[in-house]
């Protein structure tokens, strides 16, 4: 159903139908893992022996209803594939009522495949990573309240829900980045994923202020259906409110710097949580707010240019890292800035955006499990000088990995090919400035991947000495190889345009919008500029020998990639330091300017120092009869004003 | 509705216990608490069970006593009372398990850390049961008179319990804590001598609730004994700038009497305001709304920058606590159902969270014999356990999501953003300060690497949390937990109570912008 029309397209409200079938169970694919994590968590040592089995089993149950659902779906009718779930009252005060509502329709049930199908993977990964660590079923019990924390949020019903399983999904991040607290960088990487989180959420928190007061209400339905009458100011503010949000948790810039730190945690949390799930969570939630962006076009071209700096900026740092998972970390802050600069572009690019998403999903997890094989076969080294030649001694991962690396950098007929060029058109015709950067950040993309590549798998040995690379066990390889044939074979939910008509019925259709030049002329040019990567890669890296420590001597530029274009220092300089003086400041104003006033006040009153003292001692003593006298003094006043 | 004086009865047992204590001495003193205790939570529990929620104040009893002046024995519970009476009820029995000296685990107490005033000895039950019908007696009195003298006597048993149970120094903050509190006491006590004055031109004195609410005081009257009362009120809460005695006292004093301080004690000053100001002196309360909500963020941030910046444990909780109450107080303040009602959530939700904190900082610095965090770290890898269940505390006092602290800090933050964006703006930089001090400390002292002295599994900083000490804490973690996705039995209690407090203030909630026409599927469904 569409309600209200805008700039030329209709704008679909959120309009769902009451559960039926097996839309009834769509509580349990939350319930599931949230049952598994409750299980690990608090049964202790006794689920040890079997814990990472039933974490396993969890999200798979939620896959298999997943599937289920979609099928249903598939054979309904476009009008009638949205359905939530009222589940119980959650805050109802005065007319202000919040439901533990769910919803499933077209965009939640693409998320609900990604995230249970790759999180299943991913867990049957870590069987195999995770086996030496005699915390594993702890491990297994966060992964487990990680899916349910994100499955609540995309299919929550409401903003509120939303922020439940938003910062659901922050706590299991923190909990996994510092899943080894032993170690003092993970803590203070796990603390500073949250703390910019919570900057974040300073956005989300005051949207979800600014739709009660708007809207009365947190629904996407009640939303939606109201938004064309709320005032112009009052939408942007939400939209710009809604991506301070998204900038926290899909590490957009100027709330990234968080991301390159999380990868302290083990590989599968960075494969699950910071590549294929969690940090897309942005991209969702400006998609799932299309009726707001829709009408707020300045906050559209916010996001536009938050995605575009973005893709720049994270491809940038990926061009400069020695650390596999830094340079993979690197490469997902800037393919989410290509997933942000599509949802910006509104109707255009939303359907792209969720496309970029899947294929993501599939070749970022597939390569971040790559370089965790790696990174087993190698001692949990990480930094790429001490790789080289390992495609012979690992030739599973190397396979599995380049369909991830060939997907990634859009060859011809890879997933990563399909989804990308599509965001790049779109960008050319709505907003050419980022098109252009959108375009040359794929140039940037062939580079650094192929420089991963090639540092990693091809060229001399580099092995520190005892290192001796092996296969990984195929409790390991197998997921590598599912996640492989996603990379190579995402492209297919393109076929026909089925993604964009499959999203239509909750992000719009687009109308037609005419290429500068033709289609197959871009996607030419975009063919040229990845390969002119590629190229250099092979110059500096494939040719020469790469050097097995870092060069010192390199360029301002370099130097700034290394340090992450100077996030930290920035982050350091403008809130921290001064967050420091600011915070002694007020300790020392309390002591000697707060207290003193009081106790110069109270010194005042008792006469001065001997006095007080004296005052002291007396009246703790005689505390009783001051209590007493008090009460006769009102007792005689009353007297008195009684005569 | 029996007759059966079920509030007086939930006021003697307590007193009760708090007279034998001392008579059965000190072999038996915890086990007669504890049972003294829990029986006032059973009466409790018999109290909320008949309870209605839309009847207003019930189980009143009303007798004379100085007849002359208007002053009764009244007592009666409404939703406010009800859920202070219940976390009071509550907290008490959990304390006294958590101060539990355990002499089979050779648990050294945390007050040796001094070597002297151990918590769990037969004063500390008897002062704290004293505490309790004494407290209980604040949120049950009706009549304003009776409200005084016993929000007056509470200090005597509070005075004991800092003075005598914790670490060196704890007599000056007593001492401390006590000259504030009287300092607000004496104010407060020339309020009520004025609301006898206005009563008695107006007819027959009285100091009855109910007779107050429908006096027509004045307006200047009425703004003049409304600062009276706010200001006891704000020192007890504690509001900025009259919060100094807040740190000292809690840093000195038993973490179990610091629950019993800052979870119940201190919600005497917020429960005031609510009853009193605002059912008193509505006019004057609203008039007095700038400046208080100013103070309430200026507490919210200023306690939190504070918190952030301590180095001793307990020092850092009770800091947080000024943040949480400038919270409260906004939410009293900003007057809409929203607010009223996230106030009154937000007073037992601190009550459980901050409790939960206390107990468990408690745990872990008489494992470590140290209260400075600095000193402290790597604390996670000997106790799993106990970590754990204080990073869930510590989620509950940041107000995560899934927590109960969330939903009462989420609906005093919408409100705040009602009455004016620019407040709200203010009040949500605490979500961002509490994540910091929160995390920063639990990052100081649970994490990293564990200090090769305490290696050796045989020190008491190697022992998970016993039995004992999990009973006491789990209950306020599952209520945490379960209340944070089900908050409908507060909310039950809560939203009538408000929704009449805001009819009599002659407040009636600002309707959205935008109403949405009901359209669709939408329509069919429901």
């Amino acid at each position: 159903m569409f309600l209200f029309t805008e700039g030329g397209h209709s704008i679909p409200v959120v309009d769902p139908l009451g559960t039926a079938g097996v839309f009834s169970l769509m509580w349990l694919v939350i319930a599931l893992p949230l049952a598994g994590a409750a299980v690990l968590l608090l049964g202790g040592r006794r689920t040890d022996s079997w814990g990472h089995y039933l974490g396993t089993a969890m999200p798979i149950g939620s896959f298999a209803i997943s599937v289920y659902m979609l099928l249903d779906l598939l054979g309904r009718d476009e009008t009638e594939r949205s359905v939530s779930q009222h589940l119980w009252d959650w805050v109802s005060v005065g007319d202000f009522r919040v439901g533990m509502d769910l919803l499933v329709d077209p965009l939640t049930i693409l998320f609900l495949l990604l995230i249970t199908g790759v999180g299943s993977l991913i867990h049957v990964y870590s069987i195999g990573y995770m086996s030496h660590d005699p915390r594993r079923r702890r491990f297994f019990g966060y992964l487990n309240l990680f899916v349910a924390a994100m499955l609540m949020l995309v299919m929550s019903e409401n903003y509120l829900g939303l922020f439940l399983g938003w910062e659901g999904v922050g706590l299991a991040s923190y909990l996994l980045i510092g899943f080894w607290q032993h170690k003092p960088s993970a803590a203070a990487a796990a603390k500073k994923a949250f703390v910019i989180n919570r900057v974040g959420d300073i956005g989300m928190s005051l949207a979800i202020a600014m739709f009660f007061v708007t809207f009365g209400s947190t629904s996407f339905t009640v939303i939606s259906q109201g938004a064309g009458e709320a005032g112009d100011g009052a939408l942007t503010a939400i939209g710009l409110l809604l991506l301070l949000g998204a900038c926290g948790k899909s590490a957009q810039v100027p709330l990234q710097a968080w991301l390159l730190d999380a990868m302290e945690g083990p590989t599968p949390v960075s494969a699950l949580i910071h590549a294929a799930t969690m940090v897309t969570a942005g991209v969702y939630l400006i998609t799932r707010s299309n009726f707001i962006f829709e009408l707020a076009p300045h906050a559209q071209t916010a996001v536009v240019v938050v995605g575009t700096v973005t893709l720049l900026w994270g491809a940038v740092i990926g061009c400069a890292k020695d650390d596999i998972k830094k340079a993979l970390a690197g490469s997902t802050m800037s393919q989410i800035g290509y997933m942000v600069l599509a949802a910006g572009l509104g109707v255009y690019g939303y359907a792209f955006a969720i496309f970029h998403l899947l294929t993501h999903g599939f070749f970022k997890a597939n390569m971040f499990l790559g370089a965790g094989s790696v990174m087993h076969g190698m001692d949990d080294d990480v930094d790429m000088r001490h790789y080289g030649a390992l495609r012979k001694a690992m030739p599973v991962t190397f396979a599995t990995f380049a369909m991830g690396y060939l997907a990634i950098i859009g060859f011809p007929g890879f997933s990563g090919f399909w989804s990308k060029d599509h965001i790049i058109e779109a960008a050319l015709v709505e907003s050419p400035i980022a098109g252009v950067c959108a375009l040359l950040g794929a140039g940037v993309t062939g580079f650094y991947m192929t420089r991963l590549m090639l540092m990693t798998f091809f060229g001399e040995k580099r092995w520190l000495k005892d290192v001796h690379p092996h296969e990984s066990p195929s409790v390991m390889t197998v997921p590598l190889m599912v996640l492989a044939a996603l990379s190579v074979l995402g492209g297919v939910l393109f076929i026909g345009h089925w993604i964009v008509d499959w999203l239509s019925p909750v992000v719009g259709e687009a109308p037609e919008h005419a290429l500068p030049i033709p289609a197959l002329a871009l996607t030419a040019i975009t063919v040229v500029v990845v390969a002119a990567g590629v190229a250099v890669a092979w110059l500096l890296f494939g040719r020469r020998p790469v050097p097995a420590t870092m060069p010192i001597d390199v360029s301002p530029v370099i130097k700034a990639a290394r340090a992450d274009l100077y996030g930290d220092a920035i982050n350091e300089g403008l809130v921290v330091q001064p967050g420091r003086v600011l915070t002694s400041g007020v300790v020392g104003f309390d002591h000697s300017g707060a207290d003193g006033l009081v106790r110069g006040g109270a010194s005042v009153v008792a006469g001065a120092g001997q006095g007080l003292r004296k005052l002291q001692n007396g009246f703790v003593r005689s505390y009783a009869l001051s209590v007493l006298s008090g009460v006769l003094i009102v007792i005689v006043t009353l007297a008195v004003v009684n005569l | 509705m029996s007759d059966f004086p079920w509030l007086t009865v939930m006021l003697l047992v307590p007193l009760a216990g708090a007279a034998l204590v001392p008579v059965v001495g000190a072999a038996l003193a915890r086990q007669v608490g504890l049972v003294f205790s829990l029986v006032t939570l059973g009466v409790g529990v018999a109290v909320a069970a008949q309870y209605h929620a839309s009847d207003g104040m019930q189980f009143t009893e009303t007798y004379d006593w100085i007849s002359a002046f208007g002053v009764h024995y009244a007592l009666g519970v409404d939703g406010l009372g009800l859920l202070m009476v219940l976390l009071t009820a509550v907290l008490v029995p959990i304390v006294i398990a958590a101060s539990w000296k355990d002499a089979d685990e050779g648990e050294a107490g945390y007050g040796a850390l001094d070597g002297n005033g151990q918590g769990g000895s037969a004063g500390f039950i008897a002062w704290t049961l004293a505490l309790e019908a004494l407290s209980l007696a604040v949120f049950l009195a009706t009549d304003v008179f009776l409200f005084y003298i016993v929000f007056e006597a509470t200090l005597i048993p509070a005075y004991f319990l800092i003075g005598g149970f914790g670490r060196a120094g704890r007599s000056a903050a007593a001492v401390k804590f006590l000259l504030f509190q009287l300092a607000g006491g004496l104010v407060l006590l020339g309020g009520v001598i004025g609301l006898y004055v206005v009563s008695a031109q107006q007819g027959a004195p009285s100091y009855l609730l109910s007779d107050l609410m429908s006096l027509d005081i004045g307006t200047t009257a009425g703004r003049v004994l409304f600062v009276t009362f706010f200001v006891a009120f704000a020192i007890k809460a504690p509001l900025f700038p009259v919060h100094t005695w807040l740190a000292d006292t809690t840093e000195k004093a038993t973490p179990g009497t610091s629950v019993l301080l800052v979870c119940v004690l201190d919600k005497i000053g917020t429960f005031g305001m609510l009853r009193f100001c605002l059912g008193i002196f509505p006019e004057a309360s609203q008039w007095a709304t700038p400046v208080v909500i100013a103070l309430a963020l200026v507490s919210i941030v200023y306690g939190a920058l504070l918190a952030i910046g301590q180095d001793d444990l307990l020092r850092l909780i009770g800091l947080t606590s000024l943040s949480h109450f400038g919270f409260i107080v906004l939410g009293i303040f900003v007057f809409s159902s929203q607010g009223g009602t996230g106030a009154v959530l937000y007073m037992v939700n601190h009550g459980l969270g901050t409790a939960a904190l206390f107990l468990l900082a408690g745990y872990a610095i008489k494992r470590r014999g140290t209260a400075s965090i600095a000193a402290m770290g790597g604390q996670e890898k000997l106790t799993p356990v106990l970590a754990g269940l204080m990073l869930v505390a510590g989620l509950a006092t940041l107000g995560l999501p899934g927590l109960s602290t969330f939903v009462s800090e989420f609906l005093v933050i919408i409100s705040a953003f009602q009455y004016h964006w620019f407040v709200g703006a203010v009040a949500v930089t605490g979500i961002v300060l509490a994540a910091i001090y929160v995390l920063w400390m639990y990052q100081r002292t649970m994490t990293g690497p564990t200090p090769e002295a305490l290696a050796d599994p045989a020190l008491p900083s190697s022992r998970d949390v016993s039995v004992r000490e999990i009973a006491a804490v789990a209950p306020l973690v599952a209520a945490l937990v379960f209340l944070g996705f089900y908050p409908t039995p507060l909310l039950d209690a809560a939203n009538p109570y408000i929704g009449d407090l805001m009819s009599h203030v002659g407040v009636t909630d600002a309707p959205p912008d935008v109403t949405a026409p009901a359209a669709g599927h939408a329509e069919e469904a429901h």
